[in-house]
């Protein structure tokens, strides 16, 4: 009897709210494994919250909500340790180097050094790099370390707000061949970005997100309805 | 990962942050040094500074206190590291253990210079029968000093205006501390014919707050620091 394949993501009519804002209004929304979903949509539209919302920050109102099999309407707690989610925020410590960033992220996984190694080594981060406190390198080299630290964890689904923004056209370059990389080992990931031509061109699936609702979109309608930011 | 496990990862972190950065050793200790000169300046009486150094010894440990808790959450939430904790699971009552055995160590090796500050500026004497009493004093007082820090820490962590709320929130519930802690380091000093046996009582005291605020802590900071 073959095993059953939950989808990575499964939301049905889902509401969030933000204080007393609708964030998320009747959201619906299927993910499968080793998918790379681009989320877009105007500001405000919802996009930051979908991923809190799936990273198990965020409290679903109504509606069924199950992300990597946990339900996290019963306990949005569950599903945290298996998902990366970097914002508009990196979460690294100034003072620490990037090796030593790698090496905690990882540790609260109990990641082995040989598995910090390859993260650091995947996001061209080996070497002298490593050293370097994360306080004295550029915004490019910052996201690479929040990436590596992705790596170290094992996020198993990746929620990435505007990962481009700040790289430079090399750092783009090798963010995409990583999260290309993530997806084809199995990993699952969800991209909400305004640059719809590089963010496009990775995604096996365009989602729009509009007034806190979500619709799948033909790639063809990759631009209908883009709002300069 | 047990609670434990992340109490150790979490305080060896903030450890190796402090080590790096050198902020409370090139930043608070001169500052809690100063503080002890200013008290000297402005006393100016070698009969008032030995009675009243314990007080003042716990006075610049509670100042230097509000200075090392904000450091400490700066770090987290500068690069919203504190979001990312949560995200990545980690258990928050090990968050709390670990930041707070981090801000007792870096408290721990304040007191030593400020009770040498107070042996060298106020000619504090320090009695061999008293050593047991100071050291328990200073063992209690600082654990309870470490929880409430990193309780109220998380608490105002993510709030508008932190920096002036802190000790707006901290210090009415640090007073017992301070009184217990001044009135047991007055037995060990034998201030004002004090004896041991008369600072005991207060380490009952010091003990009952650092453990209704560490299991209070524990519990409590997961909430705390959620939205």
């Amino acid at each position: 009897m073959e095993p059953v394949v939950h989808p990575v993501v499964a939301l049905v009519d889902v509401v969030a709210v933000l204080g007393s804002f609708p964030a998320l209004a009747g959201a619906s929304l299927t993910v499968e494994r080793g998918e790379i979903v681009l989320l877009r949509g105007p500001n405000g539209a919802g996009k930051t919250s979908l991923l809190r919302l799936c990273a198990g920050l965020l409290p679903v109102e109504r509606g069924s909500a199950h992300v990597l099999g946990c339900d996290i309407v019963a306990d949005r707690a569950s599903v945290r340790n298996r998902v990366g989610l970097l914002g508009h925020s990196n979460g690294l410590y100034a003072d620490l180097t990037v090796d030593d960033n790698v090496r905690f992220w990882g540790a609260t996984v109990g990641a082995s050094d040989a598995e910090v190694a390859g993260a650091l080594q995947r996001m061209g981060l080996a070497g002298r790099l490593a050293s370097v406190p994360v306080g004295r390198l550029s915004a490019g080299q910052r996201r690479r370390t929040a990436l590596a630290c992705l790596v170290a964890r094992r996020a198993e689904l990746w929620l990435l707000d505007e990962p481009h923004a700040g790289l430079d056209a090399a750092g783009r370059d090798e963010l995409d061949a990583t999260l290309r990389g993530a997806a084809s080992a199995g990993a699952t990931v969800i991209v909400a970005s305004h640059e719809l031509e590089r963010a496009g061109s990775l995604a096996s699936r365009v989602v729009e997100v509009v007034g806190g609702q979500v619709r799948d979109l033909p790639r063809r309608d990759l631009n209908v309805g883009e709002t300069p930011s | 990962m047990n609670a434990w496990r992340v109490a150790r990862l979490v305080a060896m972190k903030d450890l190796r942050i402090e080590w790096r950065s050198r902020v409370v050793i090139n930043q608070v200790l001169p500052f809690a040094a100063l503080v002890m000169v200013m008290f000297a300046f402005a006393l100016d009486s070698d009969n008032v500074l030995t009675r009243v150094a314990p007080g003042l010894v716990w006075l610049a440990t509670v100042f230097s206190l509000l200075v090392i808790v904000q450091r400490s959450f700066a770090v987290e939430t500068a690069d919203g590291a504190l979001d990312a904790l949560q995200v990545a699971g980690v258990r928050p009552g090990g968050i709390f253990l670990g930041k707070a055995m981090a801000l007792a160590a870096q408290l721990a090796l304040l007191e030593i210079v400020l009770l040498a500050a107070a042996v060298v500026l106020y000619k504090t004497e320090l009695r061999s029968s008293g050593v047991v009493l100071l050291v328990t004093t200073f063992l209690a007082a600082t654990t309870g000093l470490a929880f409430v820090g990193t309780l109220y820490g998380g608490l105002a962590a993510g709030a508008k205006g932190r920096e002036t709320l802190l000790p707006l929130l901290m210090l009415p519930v640090v007073a017992p501390v301070l009184i217990g802690a001044t009135r047991a380091t007055e037995a060990a000093f034998g201030t004002e014919k004090a004896t041991p046996s008369d600072g005991w009582p207060w380490i009952g005291l010091l003990t009952l707050f650092a453990v209704v605020f560490g299991a209070g802590g524990t519990l409590a900071f997961g909430s705390l620091i959620d939205e």
